[in-house]
């Protein structure tokens, strides 16, 4: 009965997994500034953030609030996922350049 | 130009302070300060060879090559400190008493000083890659020249590298009956520490879920921007906003580290060997 159970959860997880992947974003760095600055979500969804640097000099993509950290490449381009998340404003910034590269991720 | 002395010596610390509490821990042990050096050389190598290829390591796995990459050195690193302290829980007695005879270094530590080695190595290679990365960039930018930029980082790095030597000369004043007990309760800490870390890359390539994301949030109690935030982050993996399952690999590597020590601690009727 509870092994019946715990197959049930295990099912509804990945199937919610599942549901809930696939929203694909796209934020560009340019001259040391995120665009757009603003990246409006939705809410309880996972997001692959596609992040594209076209600087020639490296930025790193830190934010606490995201629980998030990663170093993208001069002139290269990275994956982070994101989410899900609950409404609210998440705060993003470029630790390499932080007096202009300053975001936030905004989940409705 | 100071933001680059600031940001150089946060990358630092966190290595620093490893390679404070590993030198620490291995006090005694012959031929120590040779694998210590030689660990920083390698890991210096290593994160210079990192940074070079990041571009690549970036496309990889459809971009998540970077997280797979770290969690994987973190995950290496999380063994190496937990066969330390298991040694260290066989050998420690030995130790301890060996370390008050002066010349009398102890034997057979070859094998601890090698993870004392790699691990060192590692932490060099992780925070040294983005460091150089972002001292590349910086003299690659205008605002700022090639020498103020070097001045500026190496005023970082020395400022980490300090740190790591206060914080090692700080543990050499301990007691040494409570020596052992808190140099191996910061290893392991330390690993916990790695493994949380791991599980945030896993989360950010998306191997895992993470299991609720903040479990909690004492950013108002202690944010991890302060100053203690980022000490106890690096010493002990502090997190204001950790997910699940950050908490869950944390907690696992401490159950599972203790539980080994125990079970293979030092006996006065165990065959030694290992």
């Amino acid at each position: 009965m509870i092994f019946n159970r715990l197959i049930l959860c295990i099912g509804m997880f990945f199937s919610v997994t599942v549901l809930a992947a696939d929203s694909e974003m796209v934020l560009t760095i340019r001259e040391h500034r995120f665009e757009p600055s603003e990246l409006k979500v939705a809410a309880n969804q996972k997001i692959r953030l596609v992040v594209k640097n076209l600087d020639a000099t490296p930025e790193e993509f830190e934010s606490h609030e995201l629980n998030r950290e990663k170093v993208i490449p001069g002139k290269g381009q990275t994956t982070i996922y994101i989410g899900p998340l609950k409404p609210g404003r998440y705060p993003f910034m470029g630790e390499f350049n932080q007096k202009t590269a300053q975001g936030v991720v905004v989940v409705e | 130009m100071f933001g680059i002395g600031i940001i150089v010596f946060r990358e630092t610390l966190e290595a620093a302070m490893i390679i404070g509490i590993l030198a620490a821990a291995t006090v005694g042990i012959a031929g120590r300060s040779r694998m210590l050096l030689g660990g920083i050389a390698a890991g210096v190598v290593g994160a210079i060879v990192v940074a070079l290829l990041t571009s690549r390591i970036a496309e990889m796995a459809s971009g998540t090559g970077q997280d797979l990459l770290n969690a994987g050195i973190l995950g290496f690193a999380v063994v190496m400190l937990a066969w330390h302290n298991i040694w260290m829980s066989r050998h420690g007695a030995e130790l301890a008493h060996q370390a008050r005879q002066v010349g009398h270094a102890v034997r057979g530590g070859e094998k601890t000083l090698l993870t004392l080695f790699v691990v060192i190595a590692l932490a060099v290679l992780r925070e040294g890659s983005e460091t150089v990365l972002f001292v590349y960039g910086s003299m690659a930018g205008s605002e700022t020249s090639a020498l103020q930029v070097l001045t500026s980082g190496g005023l970082g790095l020395g400022a980490g590298a300090l740190a790591g030597f206060l914080l090692y000369a700080g543990f050499l004043r301990i007691p040494a009956r409570w020596f052992f007990a808190v140099t191996s309760g910061l290893i392991l800490l330390l690993a916990a520490a790695m493994a949380s870390q791991m599980a945030r890359f896993l989360v950010q390539s998306d191997v895992l879920p993470d299991m609720g994301s903040p479990l909690w949030d004492t950013t108002g109690m202690l944010s991890n921007t302060s100053a203690a935030g980022v000490l106890l982050h690096a010493l002990m993996g502090y997190e204001a906003m950790p997910s699940g399952l950050q908490v869950v690999f944390y907690i696992t590597t401490l159950i599972v580290i203790l539980s080994a020590m125990r079970i293979l601690r030092y006996r006065k009727d165990a065959i030694s060997g290992f």
